[in-house]
């Protein structure tokens, strides 16, 4: 689920950190700020605007209804896409300021030689941030990893189908089960600091 | 050709600027902060002015009144940055190809492998720009930029960095650029030398605006203002008035440093008029004893200089002579500088 997540705001982060850094619209920081505030937003309350946009009464969750046979809220898709809402942020603005960084000579000179701003894009600006841009990707992946609130608002609490390890961990302490808790706790910690490490190695790659 | 007629305002700055570049060397010569930059961006396409218009023979690039304004991409223009701007996360090979993209695949390989052989970068196709030095770097951005067969050049500053065998051959290169493309090259420089190694018209620019503009040798003559003679480090510079014209003789006679003069005809003034006169610092002679022309003078400071040096004298004098000239007087304290007739100018 967290690796779905990561597919999907990468690629919709990449596109809306394209618009925020090159393109020059109005309310183009309002967009941003907008994009932010999952990351200050408690869980709770990003969940539950998830709920109205998406449940079985809103257009978008009727709409989901009446193509796929069955509600949004409380399966696994729903959990996707709250990983994805809490994720996106850090993605959009690791990638903006990445591809913000890229030095502007290069896309001058890309453009004087004749470049579309699509190639510029892939094969100018975009190689030069990739490792920026990876090391925010790999730290969205571990934001979606740790997702509670907004999971467990939007995709509920069901064992097997939409139970992510955090609400996993918070479910076993609730019922005594401090092995299991225990076993996860561990296992979330060393992968998340896995991905730090990770992150931040990327990041010193491509400051050298 | 390009003929260029703009002006661009910021809070603190304004570029007004009138230009003709002709296919050949034009290089816009001033200090940093005078613009020149700016205008090769505005004839890149990377600025837009708010006034004016920009031709290439008789296309328009730019025209504020029609709103025109074509982007980088379809101006055809060769830039060469100052900091070379190559890609790093390409190779050479890379680079040039990019550049070529235009062209189908084998026209576009025989293109990038006639270039890099014509640059002498053919042995560094496969590396990486970081690993390249100045001079390398450069010959590759220039190989870059014409891979696009540009219809105009612009170079920024482009022996910055060099040292000065590396600059002679860059210059070289230039010159070669020039007789085999035939289009009109922008060069950016502050540097006086390298204006004159390169001109066929310089452009003098100072604070925004065009100051003077001339083949080399022309402006280095009858420099326009006093700026424009102290930018070429026309040193001597006289507060003079006029006693006698006779054009016939090609003659004046002037009253300066408390005396009279003898100097070269000044067209376009009047008997008494004050005007400016300068001559440059290694036309002045010394010598053995008072004479026509002659100033009595003391030295008041000493710079060596590659080929001689260049003395300070009390009244105000600037003299470059050679070692053997400035020992032969050793230290004596009175000296005489003759001021050469046929030099002495009017600025403006």
């Amino acid at each position: 689920m967290a690796a779905c997540a990561t597919v999907i705001s990468f690629a919709a982060g990449l596109a809306l950190a394209y618009l925020l850094a090159n393109k020059n619209f109005r309310g183009r920081e309002l967009l941003d700020a907008a994009i932010t505030l999952p990351l200050v937003l408690p869980p709770t309350v990003l969940g539950y605007y998830l709920l109205v946009m998406l449940g079985r009464s809103a257009p978008v969750g009727r709409f989901y209804e009446a193509v796929f046979g069955g509600p949004l809220v409380f399966t696994w898709q729903a959990a996707v896409i709250a990983s994805t809402v809490h994720a996106i942020p850090m993605l959009v603005k690791s990638s903006r300021a990445a591809l913000e960084s890229v030095g502007a000579e290069y896309e001058r000179a890309a453009r004087t030689l004749g470049a579309s701003e699509w190639r510029l894009f892939w094969r100018v600006t975009l190689p030069l941030a990739r490792r920026s841009i990876l090391a925010a990707t790999v730290l969205a992946f571990a934001r979606s990893l740790g997702d509670f609130g907004t999971t467990l608002m939007i995709a509920g609490d069901i064992p097997g189908r939409t139970q992510t390890a955090s609400i996993a961990i918070y479910d076993a302490v609730e019922s005594g089960n401090t092995m299991v808790a225990r076993t996860l706790v561990l296992v979330i910690s060393g992968v998340t600091m896995a991905i730090v490490y990770a992150a931040n190695w990327l990041e010193r790659r491509s400051k050298s | 050709m390009i003929c260029a007629k703009f002006a661009k305002r910021y809070a603190s700055f304004e570029l007004e600027l009138e230009l003709i570049a002709e296919a050949g060397v034009t290089v816009l010569f001033g200090a940093s902060g005078a613009g020149k930059t700016l205008t090769l961006d505005c004839l890149a396409g990377f600025v837009a002015p708010e006034q004016g218009r920009i031709l290439l023979d008789d296309e328009l690039l730019f025209d504020a009144a029609a709103d025109v304004n074509l982007s980088p991409r379809r101006r055809n223009c060769g830039y060469v940055f100052q900091d070379h701007a190559l890609f790093p996360h390409m190779t050479v090979r890379g680079n040039l190809l990019f550049a070529a993209e235009r062209h189908a695949r084998l026209e576009r390989h025989r293109r990038v492998g006639e270039m890099m052989d014509r640059f002498r970068i053919a042995e560094f196709a496969g590396i990486y720009p970081h690993e390249l030095s100045g001079g390398q770097k450069q010959r590759c951005s220039l190989a870059r930029a014409l891979v696009t067969e540009p219809r105009f050049l612009l170079l920024d500053e482009p022996a910055r960095g060099l040292d000065l065998p590396l600059r002679n051959e860059l210059y070289q290169l230039v010159r070669q650029i020039r007789s085999e493309y035939r289009i009109p090259i922008l060069v950016v420089t502050h540097d006086l030398e390298e204006c004159f190694a390169l001109a066929d018209t310089m452009v003098v620019m100072g604070a925004g605006k065009l100051l003077q503009s001339g083949a080399p040798s022309v402006v280095y003559r009858n420099p326009a203002s006093f700026d424009v003679a102290r930018m070429l480090g026309i040193a001597n510079q006289f507060e003079a008035e006029i006693l006698a014209l006779d054009p016939g003789r090609d003659t004046s006679r002037v009253r300066m440093l408390g005396r009279e003069f003898a100097a070269a005809y000044l067209p376009g003034y009047l008997l008494g008029d004050k005007v400016r006169l300068c001559v440059p610092a290694s036309q002045l002679n010394v010598a053995r004893e008072a004479g026509r022309n002659c100033v009595n003078a003391r030295v008041a400071a000493v710079t060596e200089l590659p080929s001689g040096v260049r003395v300070q004298f009390e009244p105000e004098l600037i003299v470059e002579m050679s070692r053997e000239t400035f020992d032969a007087h050793g230290s004596q304290p009175d000296w005489w500088i003759e001021i050469p007739a046929s030099h002495l100018r009017a600025t403006g």
